[in-house]
């Protein structure tokens, strides 16, 4: 079983690009589990095709009752295992801490447990690495796999950064590794070589360059993936394309996070000098 | 040798403290919060927190002490305590009938970031604070400062929930009372007797933390401010805050609201601070200070006068609160006595600048330190440098006493292992002479037991 997390800035399009490409490694037959850590629990809305479900955090609400797994895991798209963390509402409580007690609950429940054969658990985890918490999943061997998603702008850029930071920090001490940047296409000049330059830098690779296309947008809105709705379309692919490579990837490093001013100097030779 | 790991030899450390002169500030928000008459402390995160604070407190006062608490879960702490308190709060009032609830919060409702502001208005709006019941609170975060930061976050929590300005006047002057015994309470509030003043003490501990055994149980004992009088306190003329630690802020506060002026003096331990106390009382009362309490001054410097031999160049070793060290150095000095060695693990400017002015010149070779990296280890590790005749300070010490042999005075908190501290207060020329008292049986037991058998004297 591969365990891999996914981090990136905030609205960089993670919990798009995490399901898509789960869709893909389900196509290829794999048994895929989507853990959503983010406190909206949005991350398996295309898989489910929109389906509300019940968060791991909701049985706490309800505490004393038994919970089953059956009650916070439900399949998607070719019988992809979904399950959202969930966390309390904006503004109150500790949603760091919230991730923490759902990956807990989810071990205790034994959602990862031999008998369910998984080939991947996918840690779909909000915005940058803000505390402890949401540093979860890379740590105490949760996932040992991380891919970041960043675009040719500078706040992703920095974020992403910011996650090699902690990457490194805990794969010190622990067995997470970096797998590669997904450079999910901003539209920004020359954003492939800039994303593969910075990725050399940070001593890892740029895996695969999702170009943008509106098609995403209108599988969303019909609550699908792209490779659900428009099965196709050349960007349901991209998308076959990034799990193949994901799936073949043996590359796995400690990346060395930049300087801010190393930073910096990326962005001016190839962002605004071409 | 129970410390044998402590060395003379110093290593600078920077991210280790080893037995801290501190505690947690909700321990300070509690104590304050019992010298209200008719409240519950209520500390506003897990059990363990409460347990803990009440036991500390009781193995001082050996008295029951009484809070209630929220208890949070995990759930709580993901989803915030709201919840919690909100029920927490129907359930006291339905079954433990206070007057008031005074909700301090932890570590733990601190960092998910719990908003009691809104918390409590919300149960306010929904109708879970009977008529004529209160629900106060104030934020203890044990991050920040020590215990008496929580007492002196509690103190003002009093003053911004109650104070209140009528177009009246009352000629009162109002006594912030700082972290001391309620028998201290007790003997400023026999001075300002003594003087005819009229005076609100706020908060008052007397006759809640030392009360009778009666056989009958009160859970909420008669001693305590009222409400009417914490009320009243914003139509005093004038407020003395009894250490400014723990209740400058309250009377800034109450000097913003209701416009009372103040001025605070140092706790009235030992000769001169006591002196300024009763002068500053006396000024601000606008009446003499009777021949009563001069006679008991003068049977004091008596005592100090009889017994100076027995003081004279005495190195002392101390730690504490800042507002009991600082009187209690300037009292030791008073006597002729060396105070060369002062810990708190209190942070703040006023101890360091007290301490350079004070020792400069009396005691250029006094070493003293404060904040959260002052602490027991290395106030031990300055005596092995060079001795000291005397440890004064709480419980904790008298490990280091025994092991360096050296006399030892209970004083501060928390002594758990020695009673009578609710019945000899150490204010005032009263509380002076009790503690000289203390200090001279200290030092003279010593020196029968230890002495060479042809030193032994009938007469001392």
């Amino acid at each position: 079983m591969r365990k891999i997390a996914i981090y990136g800035k905030g609205g960089i399009g993670k919990s798009t690009t995490t399901q898509n490409t789960v869709a893909g490694l389900a196509e290829m037959g794999k048994n895929v589990m989507v853990v959503g850590c983010d406190p909206k629990a949005d991350s398996t809305r295309l898989l489910l095709h929109g389906l509300a479900q019940k968060t791991v955090l909701d049985t706490l609400r309800e505490e004393g009752e038994d919970v089953e797994l059956d009650d916070v895991m439900k399949d998607g798209f070719k019988g992809t295992h979904c399950v959202e963390s969930g966390g309390p509402e904006p503004g109150v409580g500790c949603a760091g801490r919230g991730i923490i007690t759902s990956i807990n609950l989810l071990e205790q429940l034994g959602a990862y447990d031999d008998d369910k054969h998984l080939d991947y658990v996918f840690y779909d985890v909000l915005g940058d690495v803000v505390c402890g918490g949401f540093a979860m999943p890379i740590r105490d061997g949760k996932a040992q796999e991380v891919y970041i998603v960043c675009s040719g702008e500078m706040m992703a850029m920095y974020a992403a950064n910011n996650i090699c930071k902690s990457i490194s920090k805990f794969g010190k001490v622990g067995d997470v590794r970096l797998g590669g940047l997904i450079c999910n296409s901003r539209k920004v000049d020359n954003e492939a070589n800039m994303i593969q330059e910075f990725a050399k830098k940070l001593g890892t690779q740029m895996i695969h360059f999702v170009p943008r296309d509106n098609m995403v947008q209108h599988a969303e809105i019909n609550r699908k993936t792209v490779i659900d709705h428009a099965p196709e379309h050349p960007q349901a692919d991209e998308y076959r394309a990034l799990a193949k490579k994901i799936n073949d990837n043996t590359m796995q490093v400690i990346p060395t996070p930049l300087a801010m001013q190393e930073l910096e100097d990326l962005l001016v030779g190839f962002g605004i000098m071409n | 040798m129970l410390l044998r790991h402590t060395t003379a030899k110093e290593i600078d450390r920077k991210a280790l403290t080893i037995n801290p002169a501190k505690t947690c500030q909700p321990i300070g928000a509690m104590y304050a919060a019992l010298g209200l008459h008719g409240c519950l402390p209520h500390s506003h995160g897990s059990q363990g927190c409460c347990s803990y604070h009440r036991s500390a407190l009781t193995r001082h006062f050996k008295e029951p002490v009484m809070a209630s608490t929220s208890s949070f879960s995990e759930g709580s702490s993901v989803f915030g305590g709201s919840s919690n308190l909100v029920s927490a709060i129907e359930t006291i009032f339905s079954v433990y009938e206070p007057d008031v609830i005074a909700v301090h919060t932890t570590c733990l409702s601190e960092t998910i970031g719990d908003d009691l502001t809104q918390i409590i208005s919300k149960a306010n709006e929904d109708g879970k604070v009977p008529a004529g019941k209160k629900v106060i609170y104030c934020n203890t975060p044990s991050y920040v400062g020590t215990h008496v930061t929580g007492y002196a976050n509690q103190v003002s929590a009093f003053v911004k929930f109650f104070s209140t300005a009528t177009p009246k006047k009352r000629n009162v002057v109002n006594l912030v009372a700082g972290w001391m015994e309620p028998s201290d309470m007790r003997e400023i509030k026999r001075i300002a007797n003594e003087m005819e003043a009229r005076t609100i003490m706020f908060p008052d501990m007397s006759g809640v933390l030392d009360t009778p055994l009666t056989g009958h149980y009160d859970m909420y004992p008669k001693g305590g401010t009222t409400q009417a009088d914490m009320i009243a306190t914003g139509d005093s003329k004038f407020s003395i805050g009894i250490g400014p630690y723990t209740t400058e802020d309250a009377c800034i506060k109450l000097e913003n609201k209701c416009k009372v002026k103040f001025e605070t003096v140092e706790i009235p331990i030992g000769l001169k601070a006591t002196d300024r106390f009763i002068m500053s009382l006396s000024r601000h009362a606008n009446l003499p200070v009777p021949d009563s309490l001069t006679e008991e001054r003068g049977r004091l410097i008596d005592l100090i006068a009889d017994n100076n031999k027995n003081f004279y160049d005495k190195r002392v070793a101390l730690y504490g609160d800042p507002d009991t060290l600082i009187p209690l150095v300037e009292f030791l000095l008073t006597l002729d006595m060396k105070p060369v060695y002062i810990v708190t693990g209190t942070p703040g400017k006023h101890f360091d600048d007290a301490m350079t002015a004070m020792l400069k010149e009396k005691v250029p070779e006094a070493k003293f330190k404060s904040g959260e990296r002052a602490d027991m280890f290395q106030l031990h590790q300055w005596i092995k440098q060079e001795g000291v005749d005397m440890l004064i300070g709480n419980s904790y010490g008298k490990y280091i006493a025994r092991d360096e042999n050296i006399p030892f005075v209970r004083l501060g908190f928390p002594v758990m292992d020695r009673p009578g501290n609710n019945f000899f207060p150490c204010v005032g020329y009263t509380g002076a002479t009790n503690l000289l008292i203390k200090i001279l049986d200290a030092f003279l037991d010593h020196k029968d037991r230890t002495c060479p058998e042809e030193k032994v004297e009938l007469v001392m």
